[in-house]
């Protein structure tokens, strides 16, 4: 179905019209219409922006749709710029053979959001790498303590401001 | 206890009660059968393990955070130090992404050679994994056998690459260069041999009592379990899960080649031996597919901004130099854009997540690797089981702590 569709979908609005069949929007919308804040269709990826309160739900929403598989799941720093974190999470479908990517924004000031280990507990390990090299927590996270680094290491390392040598 | 920025730094988890009649066992960081540094901390119960914690990170060499001060094309060699024993996937997984942002067409041949290049990887990952899982469980000569064939393969690879191991040779835009005129032959007169090969280890472990009995019903994984931790490849298929990106994703021109993809619905350590030996097979099949159809044409894209010029070029024409000097000293810059590529390698499925900014460095690289996802579900296989068995499951799950730590 993605396959047919070669050019960019920059909004919310062009995505809804030109896939309004596509199974994770539908569950989506279905669900809660207001909780899709954002979407984009680019180089075949499809891209939803969620609330970031509703997370776990979407996630659990988005299952029940068909993508069975978490596959992948990470931060990016956009500083200096606002909202700085984004959350991408990518889930595969085992059946649909399709990724889709749940997209979170979150401000700067104390990051949290709730953690997806009750929906899939394979996003435990990338919870904590999250929380461990950008200091964004998980609310409800079975086990939220720093895993690759030490653990009384202090700061963040892949957030922008940490430098990548020499001392902090 | 908290740090600088007042986030709590919490203890490891131990069962309520349970601390006074069972022992905590420390296994690592350094112990020859964990395949590198993996601490486990098991809590057992005689011989049975009750609980076990995995505590990684000793491997931790922040590359994530390296590729950000990189430009696109010198990210290439640190792909290959995440997962040391499969690195032309990396480099593959890497360029895929980078090439998806570009929106970079590959000649034909470059694809087909990238699609035999990441076989033999995958022969001499499984091959490792052969030798070293046979080898903890107690049977050591075939360890002597699968590094003998795997010598051969490290010797292709440094004849295409100039590199045993950390090869660096498929690049963003095609390959580093052309491979050298015997090297096909080279392939073929090695796969001839494989298959007999194969049939000698597996007439080594395969009707081995002693193999059979430590493997059989140990470690056992079911599918929904294996989905719910996020396993991947050959523990997922030997879960029953009938998922292979090569076939249902293809990527590099895969959809081009007939193999089968083994799935076995038993879920324990003997059916992840028997999933990796097929595989080897079919990508024996996959190997003399690439040879008996390969192109030809060019290993590199027609995009000379992006794409190195050839040595001969760059001294005798103008624009060639300028466009090397331009690619070594400023890199290229990349649309802005987010992209993730998936592809299968010998452990399981590789992503790299590559976030641009439009500039010449990329602004995030993240790499999902199996052994990660996968060293999730141990605590669930070994759970139950003799302490003993551990090493075997660990050896099942084929383990790559250089990927896992990143």
């Amino acid at each position: 179905m993605t396959e047919a569709i070669q050019k960019t979908l920059a909004s919310r609005a062009e995505v809804l019209e030109a896939m309004p069949d596509h199974p994770a929007v539908k569950a989506l919308l279905a669900w809660r219409a207001d909780s899709l804040l954002d979407a984009r269709f680019d180089r075949g990826e499809l891209t939803l922006t969620v609330a970031p309160d509703s997370i776990r739900e979407a996630a659990a929403t988005v299952q029940a749709a068909g993508y069975n598989f978490f596959e992948d799941m990470t931060a990016v720093d956009w500083f200096p710029s606002a909202p700085r974190f984004q959350l991408s999470y990518h889930i595969l479908s085992h059946k649909l053979l399709e990724r889709i990517r749940l997209r979170v924004m979150l401000e700067e000031t104390n990051p949290a959001v709730e953690s997806i280990t009750p929906v899939w507990p394979a996003a435990n390990y990338y919870e904590r790498e999250v929380f461990d090299l950008f200091g964004i927590r998980f609310e409800g996270h079975p086990n939220l303590r720093r895993i690759m680094m030490p653990d009384e290491w202090q700061g963040h390392p892949l957030r922008k401001d940490y430098p990548v040598e020499g001392y902090r | 206890m908290t740090d600088s920025a007042g986030t709590p730094i919490l203890e490891a988890p131990v069962a309520e009660g349970a601390k006074d009649q069972h022992m905590v066992l420390n296994m690592g960081p350094q112990h020859p059968a964990t395949h590198g540094v993996l601490r486990l901390v098991l809590e057992i119960d005689g011989e049975i393990v009750v609980r076990l914690y995995p505590e990684i990170g000793y491997l931790h060499t922040g590359i994530e955070k390296t590729c950000e001060a990189k430009f696109y094309q010198q990210v290439v060699p640190l792909t290959d130090r995440v997962n040391y024993l499969d690195p032309l996937s990396n480099n593959l997984c890497y360029c895929l992404a980078v090439e998806k942002l570009l929106d970079l067409e590959i000649p034909e041949k470059a694809q087909w050679l990238r699609v035999l290049l990441t076989e033999l990887s995958r022969l001499n990952s499984h091959l490792i994994w052969l030798g070293t899982h046979a080898m903890d469980i107690g049977a050591l000569t075939v360890f002597l056998y699968t590094f003998r064939e795997r010598e051969e393969i490290l010797r292709l690879l440094e004849a295409v690459a100039g590199q045993r191991m950390m090869t660096s040779y498929i690049r963003v835009g095609g390959l580093a260069m052309e491979p050298p005129i015997d090297f096909l032959s080279r392939v073929q007169a090695f796969i001839k041999t494989l298959p007999e090969k194969i049939d000698e280890y597996s007439n080594l472990l395969t009707g081995n009592p002693i193999f059979k009995n430590r493997l059989k019903g140990v470690g056992y994984l079911s599918a929904a379990d294996a989905i719910a931790f996020g396993v991947t490849g050959p523990p997922l298929r030997a879960s029953g899960v009938d998922i292979d990106l090569r076939r249902d994703m293809p990527y590099s021109s895969y959809e081009k080649f007939q193999f089968k993809v083994p799935v076995l619905p038993d879920g324990d350590t003997w059916a992840r031996y028997l999933v990796r030996l097929d595989e080897m097979r079919e990508s024996i099949k996959i190997i003399q597919q690439a040879l008996d159809g390969m192109p030809e044409g060019a290993v590199k894209a027609d995009a000379p901004k992006i794409v190195l010029p050839d040595r001969e070029k760059m001294k005798t024409q103008m624009e060639a130099l300028i466009h090397h000097f331009k690619i070594v000293t400023e890199g290229f810059n990349v649309p802005a854009g987010e992209v993730y590529q998936g592809i299968e390698c010998g452990h399981g499925q590789i992503g790299f997540y590559v976030v641009s900014d439009g500039t010449a460095k990329p602004w995030r690289v993240h790499m999902r690797y199996p052994s990660f996802a996968t060293l999730q579900a141990l605590e669930t296989m070994c759970k139950g089981g003799m302490l003993a068995d551990v090493v075997a499951v660990i050896g099942s799950i084929d383990i790559v702590l250089g990927e896992i730590d990143r």
